[in-house]
């Protein structure tokens, strides 16, 4: 398609604004000093990993996976032990095996590993469990999720069991969590426009129709979990060196919900989707949360609500399952040529619309 | 304890694995009756067993005699299945499966987080009668748990009537037939939507029943208790074959006696993966024999 100059122009300004914008954001939160907000930003930015990543694939092959925190999971445990100092592991896991106990791996090499283990895990079970379809993938990819936690609590000499894991270096800071999370989005759009990711799209909307031109579902299917899973457990060890001390409970249910109704939320299948999902659901949950421990209205003051943001997730999420299935945006993206588009003929009626009355007047 | 292998151990773990196994079929039952009208694994079984266990809390604490606590427990029970399906299952019927069971985990979510708001999160203790918690010991080293026996009796009441009206009843025949082909079903002029109602309705008074036994074994009752009882129900619903009622049955006696046996074999530094082996199995017999051990149903491969 030939875009037209003026637009093309529109698109440029748009462009440019959204990255000031952001750029703006991100210092003013850097440089800002508050704690308060840098925590979200950067539980944000965490969180949108984790959206991106389940949609990337469940989004995009229409099969649901609930074991995802799983993922998370492992690579929070992995980056975590690598990077331990050594003095602290002789404390915190006097029985690891040697060549763990002696190193000490520095940031990023660490948070690559876990998200190769990730990954690797990913593909072992993907190999078999991907054969299946719906419900029962998601039944296995739930009893996935059970097993990560029943291991984690067990295999006291790696991770404390249900014991916390304390004194992981505090590594993630705003920079580190917002390049990944650049980096996250920008894969899972390229691929969601590459020949794998519109072979994808084409199982999930007709598996059969897709077959028959010589998509081979099981392999496409498992490029993504794979993918997936890494960028999961990325953020898994992001989040363990933003949280720097934590627990198996933290990896189960709970969170694998949120996770799945901020995707719900924007959209399966569209990664702008999944920014705004993230957005919608952290603010209310917060504005929730900051409720719970009780309020005041005028005289009557309401009691600790705690829970509430969890019901509010609930509801929500059945309101939309009823109501708008497809969230947001469906599986369509937010583009700027669309938006170009928009503003454009505003404009353009706008300019009619002023013309209009002119050329009445000159008529009689 | 008994010697491993002695025949006095066997005996030991044929009636602990009856007792649990007689729960977890109590569980199972109701996740495949609303299976097999729905096509929804409803995820929100567990959070009724919840409910209904605070539902009898709240009437032991106003002085309610026992039996009655338990009657209102499994009527609250059934209560709440009925108002779930009206308010968050009937509303998406014909729904893509998913949507069925996401609506289903916001149920859950839901029912959990109501009951921390309303009675905190922490556990509380809910005091059985002694004839629930007394232990005999019928001879040698054996121990026998009334509650193995209230639950196996219980179990076998309740399973035979729902046996029998299954099999015996119009209303039960128009389920079964509702199971097998809605669309045929329908056209008999079976009433889904009224056989779906009674579906969730049995299925979760065989739960409250159940959740009585649960509790009576772990002593303490707290908002989220429900989530592992629903997660055993699914493997006996998956080991027996998804979607039928003796499947169910069948799958939860099977659960029980697998946990018990590998309770008592895996060697003592292994035994906390017990669990991570149930669901190392409930994957793998998902894998080479979908359909369960009675092997109805073929799952869809890709």
């Amino acid at each position: 398609m030939i875009v037209p100059s003026v637009r093309r122009e529109w698109i440029w300004g748009l462009r440019s604004f959204l990255l000031l914008l952001l750029a703006g954001a991100y210092l003013a939160l850097e440089r800002g000093g508050n704690a308060y907000l840098q925590r979200l930003a950067i539980l944000f930015l965490i969180n949108l990993m984790l959206v991106v990543s389940l949609n990337l694939f469940t989004g995009f092959t229409g099969v649901f996976s609930l074991g995802h925190i799983g993922f998370m999971a492992l690579g929070a445990y992995a980056s975590a032990i690598l990077t331990l100092p050594v003095n602290l592991k002789a404390v915190n896991l006097p029985d690891l095996p040697a060549p763990l106990a002696s190193i000490t791996l520095p940031f990023f090499p660490a948070l690559i590993l876990g998200g190769l283990i990730a990954a690797i895990v990913a593909l072992l079970i993907g190999i078999p469990v991907l054969r299946l379809s719906g419900h029962f993938v998601a039944v296995a990819t739930l009893g996935f999720l059970v097993i990560t936690r029943v291991v984690l609590i067990n295999a006291e000499t790696f991770t404390r069991g249900t014991r916390t894991f304390a004194g992981v270096p505090p590594f993630t800071t705003m920079g580190w969590a917002a390049l990944w999370a650049l980096l996250n989005v920008y894969v899972a759009w390229r691929l969601k426009h590459s020949p794998l990711g519109l072979r994808l799209l084409a199982a999930r909307d007709d598996p059969w129709g897709a077959k028959s031109v010589g998509v081979s579902i099981g392999r496409m299917r498992l490029i993504a979990f794979g993918i997936s899973a890494f960028f999961t457990g990325i953020a898994g060890g992001l989040w363990a060196h933003f949280l720097t001390a934590f627990s198996p409970n933290a990896f189960y249910f709970s969170r694998t919900f949120e996770i799945i109704v901020m995707m719900i939320v924007g959209g399966m299948g569209s990664v702008t989707g999944s920014i705004l999902g993230t957005l919608l659901v952290m603010a209310s949950t917060e504005a929730l949360r900051n409720l719970e421990p009780g309020f005041a209205i005028g005289s009557l003051t309401v009691g600790p609500l705690y829970g509430l943001s969890q019901i509010g997730l609930a509801v929500l999420l059945m309101l939309l399952m009823t109501f708008r299935r497809q969230g947001l945006l469906g599986d369509r993206e937010l583009r700027l040529e669309a938006i170009a588009e928009r503003l454009e003929r505003w404009l353009e009626r706008r300019k009619t619309a002023l013309e209009a009355p002119r050329v009445r007047k000159a008529d009689p | 304890m008994q010697a491993l292998g002695s025949p006095e151990f066997w005996i030991q773990q044929l009636i602990n694995a009856l007792g649990l196994g007689s729960q977890y079929a109590l569980m199972a039952v109701g996740l495949a009756m609303v299976f097999g009208v729905m096509r929804l694994i409803n995820f929100a079984h567990g959070t009724v067993m919840m409910a209904s266990a605070y539902i009898g809390l709240l009437l032991l604490q106003q002085g309610v005699p026992f039996p009655f606590v338990a009657l209102g427990a499994i009527a609250g029970a059934a209560a709440l299945g009925v108002l779930m399906e009206r308010i968050a299952y009937r509303p998406v019927r014909g729904a893509p499966d998913v949507v069925l069971l996401l609506n289903s985990f916001a149920v859950a979510v839901l029912l959990e987080n109501v009951a921390i708001l309303l009675f905190s999160p922490r556990s509380r203790p809910f005091p059985m009668p002694e004839v629930l918690t007394r232990v005999f010991h019928p001879g040698g080293n054996l121990f026998l748990p009334s509650i193995h026996l209230w639950a196996l009796g219980g179990a076998l009441l309740a399973l035979g009537g729902l046996g029998l009206f299954v099999t015996r009843t119009r209303l039960g025949l128009a389920m079964r037939a509702a199971a097998e082909n809605p669309t045929a079903a329908q056209l008999l002029g079976i009433e889904i939507g009224k056989v779906t109602v009674l579906a969730f309705a049995i299925g979760s008074a065989m739960a409250g029943l159940a959740v009585l036994f649960w509790t009576a074994h772990v002593g303490t009752i707290n908002p989220g208790m429900g989530f592992e009882p629903v997660l055993k129900a699914f493997v006996a619903c998956v080991i027996g074959g998804f979607g039928t009622i003796p499947g169910a049955v069948l799958g939860g006696y099977l659960l029980g006696a697998l946990e018990i046996a590998l309770q008592g074999l895996l060697p003592s530094g292994v035994v906390g993966y017990r669990d991570a082996l149930v669901y190392g199995i409930l994957i793998l017999i998902l894998l080479v024999r979908p359909g369960g051990v009675l092997g109805y149903l073929e799952a869809e491969r890709v």
